[in-house]
């Protein structure tokens, strides 16, 4: 296996396995804040503001991967 | 296909390089300030034109900001920084979309091969400027918490010398506060770049119809994405202007 063909494996398995984690977490915050929302509709507008702001935090930690990924691929 | 992680120089200021991504973030600075100005020009009291449509986007992100900070004297004081940050980061996501950007260029020989070099590139798709705003807003939400509480208030947050286990708990803050830095420059960056080489691959393959969704989808993006850079600043804020002690001093109860 020359270096060429490992890096684009490495690239590969960056973004592949560091997208799992945030799937997850993504799903689990959607469910619950549409639990939320559904047991108290009113409240929705409030339940969305953090319910986002989570969600963004949790699909930052996808961003890093998909960063180094694309340095091992370009740089 | 050409795509490269770090902004394109295209011109020389004497020794300074000048990037396409600086040039793209100063065309959209330019028109920034051009719509403040002809919308604040010959102010009416029942607002119509332009200026409905700016009142409209400023009265949205003040109710924001409101909702987040929950007092009127403080959202007074940060709306400005806040309001910038969002629709600076906006405008230059949005401008990264224009046709033209990223293939309009200049022929190039690197390296033995020639290439393009685009002249145009999404503000926020070169790591030096979204470094350069979360560095910004993460020393003016310091330079916000010491003027609001005071230098040995908010100092005691990261040094705590009560108690080792407050200690410790003080320096893991200091750090949290450090690697906000990174986290802030890193998501706006990721994304945007991201959203750009989707594109760029999805044209190469496709070129006619099916790039159309992902246009959307880097719409969305972009939107979200100053979205909650100035959502989490605000939280930030909010976090550095009150005064825990008074907090804990309300729940002991």
């Amino acid at each position: 296996m020359d270096a060429e063909s490992m890096s684009s494996i490495a690239a590969a398995a960056a973004i592949a396995i560091g997208a799992i984690g945030p799937a997850l977490a993504i799903g689990m915050i959607g469910g619950k804040g549409l639990e939320a929302i559904g047991r108290n509709p009113e409240a929705a507008g409030k339940i969305q503001g953090p319910m986002i702001l989570a969600i963004a935090f949790a699909e930052a930690i996808s961003i890093y991967a998909l960063v180094i990924a694309l340095i091992i691929k370009f740089v | 296909m050409e795509i490269s992680l770090a902004a394109e120089k295209i011109a020389h200021i004497g020794s300074f390089p000048i990037t396409n991504a600086m040039l793209t973030s100063w065309i959209g600075g330019v028109i920034l300030i051009t719509f403040a100005i002809v919308a604040t020009r010959r102010m009416k009291l029942i607002p119509s034109g332009i200026q409905n449509v700016f009142e409209f986007a400023i009265e949205a992100l003040y109710n924001t900001a409101n909702g987040v900070l929950d007092d009127e004297k403080a959202t007074k004081k940060y709306f400005p920084l806040v309001a910038t940050l969002f629709l600076f980061i906006i405008f230059n996501n949005w401008l990264g979309l224009v046709p033209g950007v990223g293939t309009i260029g200049v022929h190039e020989l690197v390296h033995g091969k020639e290439i393009i070099v685009p002249l145009f590139r999404s503000g926020n798709a070169d790591l030096n400027m979204t470094l350069a705003l979360a560095i910004t807003t993460v020393l003016s939400i310091q330079i916000f918490g010491i003027a609001a509480i005071g230098v040995f208030k908010y100092g005691k947050k990261f040094l705590n010398f009560s108690n080792p286990i407050n200690f410790v708990v003080g320096i893991l803050e200091l750090i949290g506060e450090i690697s906000r830095i990174i986290s802030f420059s890193f998501r706006l960056f990721g994304n945007v770049f991201a959203g750009e080489v989707l594109l760029t691959v999805i044209a190469f393959i496709v070129p006619f119809i099916a790039p159309l969704p992902f246009y959307g989808l880097e719409l969305f993006v972009g939107f979200i994405q100053a979205l909650v850079f100035t959502m989490l600043t605000l939280v930030f804020i909010k976090s550095a202007i009150t005064d825990h002690e008074v907090h804990e001093e309300a729940t002991a109860h």
